[in-house]
């Protein structure tokens, strides 16, 4: 079995983003804070140009904030922090196509310094985990989408994270594999004890895989309101989306995402039906 | 990775029949050229072109003359070529790829670096000939020299351009796992520019051997150029026109063995790249 890690909290504190190019400056984030707790799954969905990829960028320090902060286990992020894992949309292009599956894995593990026969072990189990255990001497590029897909969630899990930032991982996946991706990431989450971000443009996927739903404002970018989904721990594909408590959650996000693209900036401002 | 539906000896047959026509296929032209050479200078009386016949009749006196083969005209000048080209190509490889990766890794120093590229490149490396004999006389260092300065260029700028070009979204995954200079230069950026290192390093590889031949035709006493410079000075011209096809074989030999390493070493990137245009 693959350890059960420790998740660490995030907070994000008065975030904004300005890019700056060619002598226009545009505002993608005005105002982020919210905390995500330790061992928490959160969704992040926001019409389109929400500024999404922006903010989980700064999360995974691969951008700078502006100004505002963010800390992950009480520690300031400033560049990549140590005992983070990324899992980006573009599955074609994250992974080194020069490299075998296994190598994929392995190479955070070996940057973390980890023994051969322990990395070994860890490989192995990733890719167990991901159900392509036999998949290890193949090549990226000789795997379908969503075995791709599945590598990176492998390398992400082998390399024991304290917090897990997924950008839109399964946009780019046929839908039957789409769904079989969300139960996979469930059942690491549960199983590893990981703070886990999801970014999304789904929302059913959202309410689906999250405790909490954030949704965030046209840009530049707020947070608009933080849903929380108690759907239980258990969740089913038919079960839970055929739930009643389902569609509600999922109506009313989706109200919210609606009246977002067209420009709604506070939710005292919503009119909700759900 | 779908199996192919074809049954296995089918398969296997087609490959290897495949192989065995492209073999023939990439013989078919030499040997014609050589038949239509034989042919049309057989009754040659002409001194300048001697029938190909008495130039292969002359070419065991010419070259391997004497008891031993290590000491004959033959291993000696190829030897001397073969090893300046290799070294020239070595060292012109190193700087180029060394240059190539700090260039193409900091803008700063790209774009500091960039028109004067540009303007040497534009420059043919053969007229560096004289002005390189000017400074360093005509002794070893010159000949290896003048191998330097004419490859570096490709390799430099395919580097720069294939380093440029690593997928920002490996460079991101990169950076997100932490990876430390040394392990980004190995699993990065020396792999991901691989492909255009091997464009740059085929070019060079011509030019090396062109820059070899002047070098020796101007400024030595042995190797395959000066063997050519002199035969001709002496209108030994069978034994000229033996050189040329000595050169000629030198050259296919570096470009079949720099053909191996390359398909070994980039198998990845064709099928990376067959996986791409099957829009997977």
């Amino acid at each position: 079995m693959v350890q059960k890690s420790h998740g660490a909290d995030l907070s994000v504190r008065s975030v904004r983003k300005v890019y700056t190019g060619r002598g226009q400056a545009v505002e993608a984030i005005q105002d982020l804070s919210f905390d995500v707790n330790a061992g928490e799954l959160v969704c992040v969905v926001g019409p389109s140009g929400a500024g999404k990829t922006t903010l989980l960028r700064i999360l995974a320090g691969l951008l700078p904030a502006t100004s505002g902060e963010v800390t992950l286990g009480g520690t300031v992020v400033k560049g990549p922090p140590p005992g983070m894992a990324v899992v980006l949309q573009e599955y074609g292009r994250s992974l080194f196509p020069w490299m075998t599956v296994e190598k994929n894995v392995e190479l955070p593990l070996k940057e973390k310094g980890v023994a051969k026969a322990e990395r070994k072990r860890l490989v192995q189990e990733a890719l167990e985990a991901v159900s392509l255990a036999d998949a290890g001497k193949s090549y990226p590029w000789q795997l379908s989408g969503g075995m791709q897909q599945r590598v990176a969630i492998a390398r992400a899990v082998a390399y024991e994270p304290q917090v897990l930032l997924m950008d839109e991982p399964f946009a780019a996946v046929d839908a039957q594999t789409r769904l079989e991706l969300e139960d996979l990431v469930r059942a690491l989450w549960r199983r590893l004890g990981v703070t886990v971000i999801f970014v999304t443009h789904d929302i059913d996927e959202a309410v689906y895989l999250g405790e909490r739903v954030f949704v965030l404002s046209n840009r530049p970018t707020i947070l608009l309101e933080e849903v929380k989904i108690d759907l239980g721990a258990e969740r089913d594909q038919i079960e839970t989306r055929t739930h009643p408590a389902f569609g509600r959650l999922r109506n009313h996000v989706y109200e919210l995402v609606q009246q977002a693209k067209k420009g709604l900036r506070s939710i005292e401002d919503a009119r909700l039906t759900h | 990775m779908s199996a192919p539906s074809t049954p296995a000896p089918a398969r296997v047959l087609a490959a290897t029949g495949g192989g065995l026509w492209r073999i023939v296929l990439a013989l078919l032209l030499p040997a014609v050229l050589v038949t239509v050479w034989w042919f049309a200078s057989a009754d040659s009386t002409d001194p300048q072109v001697p029938p190909l016949a008495t130039v292969l009749d002359k070419f065991p006196t010419v070259w391997f003359a004497g008891d031993d083969l290590g000491s004959s005209l033959f291993v000696e000048t190829v030897g001397q070529s073969v090893s300046r080209v290799l070294i020239g190509y070595a060292i012109a490889m190193v700087i180029g790829i060394v240059l190539g990766v700090l260039i193409g890794t900091f803008r700063p120093l790209r774009d500091f670096c960039e028109p004067v590229l540009e303007f040497f490149r534009a420059i043919p490396p053969p007229i560096l000939t004289p002005i390189l004999m000017l400074f360093m006389g005509i002794d070893h260092a010159l000949k290896i020299s003048l191998i330097v300065v004419g490859a570096l260029w490709p390799i430099l700028l395919n580097t720069i351009e294939g380093v440029r070009g690593i997928d920002p979204v490996l460079k991101d995954t990169a950076r997100a796992y932490g990876l430390g200079p040394v392990r980004r230069l190995f699993s990065l950026t020396l792999p991901g520019a691989s492909p255009q290192i091997y464009t740059g390093g085929r070019q060079a590889l011509s030019i090396a051997l062109i820059m070899m031949v002047i070098g020796e035709m101007f400024a030595a006493f042995d190797g395959i150029g000066s063997a050519i410079a002199q035969f001709q000075a002496t209108f030994s011209t069978a034994s000229m026109w033996s050189a040329v096809l000595i050169l000629g074989c030198i050259g296919s030999v570096l470009a079949l063995i720099f053909g191996a390493v390359e398909r070994v070493g980039l198998t990845w990137y064709r099928g990376y790249l067959r996986s791409q245009r099957g829009g997977a």
